[in-house]
């Protein structure tokens, strides 16, 4: 689903902390530079989502985001314990005459209601997150999912905040880091995934699984390198081999990080980096419009 | 009776394991014959659940007690709610299941 002239993009990584989140942001404010009020930037990252910190949105909106878990009727219940055997979360058990749930090992597939031969299992609304929406003072519309404290499945938070992708908008999404369930559910809603990674061979090992993912989605992908300058030429190596386009390197630089440590982005406190950025923009878009044109 | 034991071996020698949720196998004994069988623990390779699954398992195998080296939370309410006494125990299996049987085991609050 190409969005048209204004493609989503989305940004991951196969690990945490190679710099998803500067990239994301300072993509967003750069863009914002030269289409105000355009710019939309998601944070998929619902277990810890910290684009706020860079952003500084003043959030208007507030939406739960729920799921659905059993509820036992217990004098219907039989004790026959189908649903135990059925459930693969072990979110429900049947111990002797109780029947305990456990809402938080619950994925919400609904098999115990319905393998349930007596009807004894409704499915009740329970809230696992939220999904705030707001606006950073610079203009750029900022959406960011909440997974509620002491909850393990991030993966409808992550769903429902990706949803909030606005077509019409330059939409930029923060994926969470790896290359799981809550990061491919956050890529899916995107036209192309800009892979941030770290030019060292741990680096290397974690990109290799988040292209592979990416192809697996049949998802077009570039690849950031962040930290240039250390460690081995072998990601550079692996994307020539590979055909994979390296939009931009960011060096490795205290100043960078001693910004970001501020709380600032590239954007914000670089300005020469801003064009570099948007070109990443217009690379991507470019890309994506002579695939539509080979494919079409 | 029949006590249910976390386990990483098959035999009643073996020592018992430091996990319930965790652990390879659990051993099913009938402390009247000690006559035992094994039954393959479905949490020791689950994503998450692990302690519901084990306890589960008990519960299927009829047994009345439970023996490990510790509990997870979510097995020790399901034990709580089916009256299923879970034990501290470490040693040998058949050792254990004798302090067992002899009161000398101490009980999880």
């Amino acid at each position: 689903m190409l969005h048209a002239d204004r493609p989503t993009v989305s940004v991951a990584a196969g690990k945490g902390g190679t710099g998803k989140t500067l990239f994301a942001t300072s993509l967003a404010v750069a863009l914002n530079e030269v289409q105000p009020g355009q710019v939309q930037l998601i944070d998929c990252d619902v277990e810890e989502p910290n684009a706020d910190i860079l952003l500084h949105p003043q959030i208007a909106e507030r939406e739960p985001v729920k799921v659905l878990v059993p509820e036992v009727d217990l004098d219907t219940c039989t004790r026959c314990g189908r649903c135990a055997q059925e459930c693969q979360f072990s979110a429900i058990a049947v111990i002797r005459d109780a029947v305990l749930t456990f809402p938080d090992l619950c994925a919400a597939c609904g098999v115990c209601a319905y393998v349930c031969p007596v009807g004894a299992i409704a499915e009740v609304e329970r809230q696992v997150g939220i999904v705030e929406r707001g606006m950073s003072p610079e203009g750029i519309h900022f959406v960011q999912g909440r997974l509620s404290v002491g909850d393990q499945r991030a993966t409808p938070v992550t769903k429902a905040t990706a949803r909030m992708v606005d077509v019409n908008m330059i939409s930029i999404l923060d994926a969470p880091p790896g290359t799981a369930c809550p990061m491919q559910e956050s890529i899916e809603s995107s036209d192309y995934c800009i892979l941030v990674t770290e030019p060292t061979p741990f680096g290397l090992a974690n990109l290799q699984d988040a292209v592979e993912t990416c192809r697996r989605m049949e998802l077009p992908c570039g690849v950031v390198i962040n930290r240039d300058g250390i460690g081995t030429p072998g990601v550079t190596d692996y994307c020539t081999a590979e055909g994979i386009d390296i939009l931009l390197r960011i060096p490795q630089d205290r100043s960078i990080a001693e910004a970001y440590a501020r709380g600032e982005t590239l954007a914000h406190s670089f300005p020469q980096w801003r064009d570099e950025l948007v070109d990443v923009y217009d690379a991507v878009c470019k890309f994506l419009r002579s695939e539509s044109t080979l494919t079409t | 009776m029949k006590i249910a034991v976390a386990c990483a071996d098959d035999n009643l020698e073996a020592a018992v394991d430091a996990r319930l949720g965790r652990c390879a196998n659990i051993v099913v004994v009938e402390t009247d014959t000690m006559e035992f069988e094994v039954r393959r623990n479905p949490g020791a390779l689950a994503g998450t659940g692990a302690g519901v699954a084990a306890a589960q398992l008990v519960a299927d195998a009829g047994a009345v007690a439970v023996i490990a080296g510790n509990y997870g939370p979510n097995s020790l309410s399901a034990f709580a709610a089916g009256g299923i006494k879970a034990y501290i125990g470490a040693g040998k299996i058949r050792e254990a299941v004798q302090a067992l049987v002899d009161g000398k085991l101490e009980p999880v609050q």
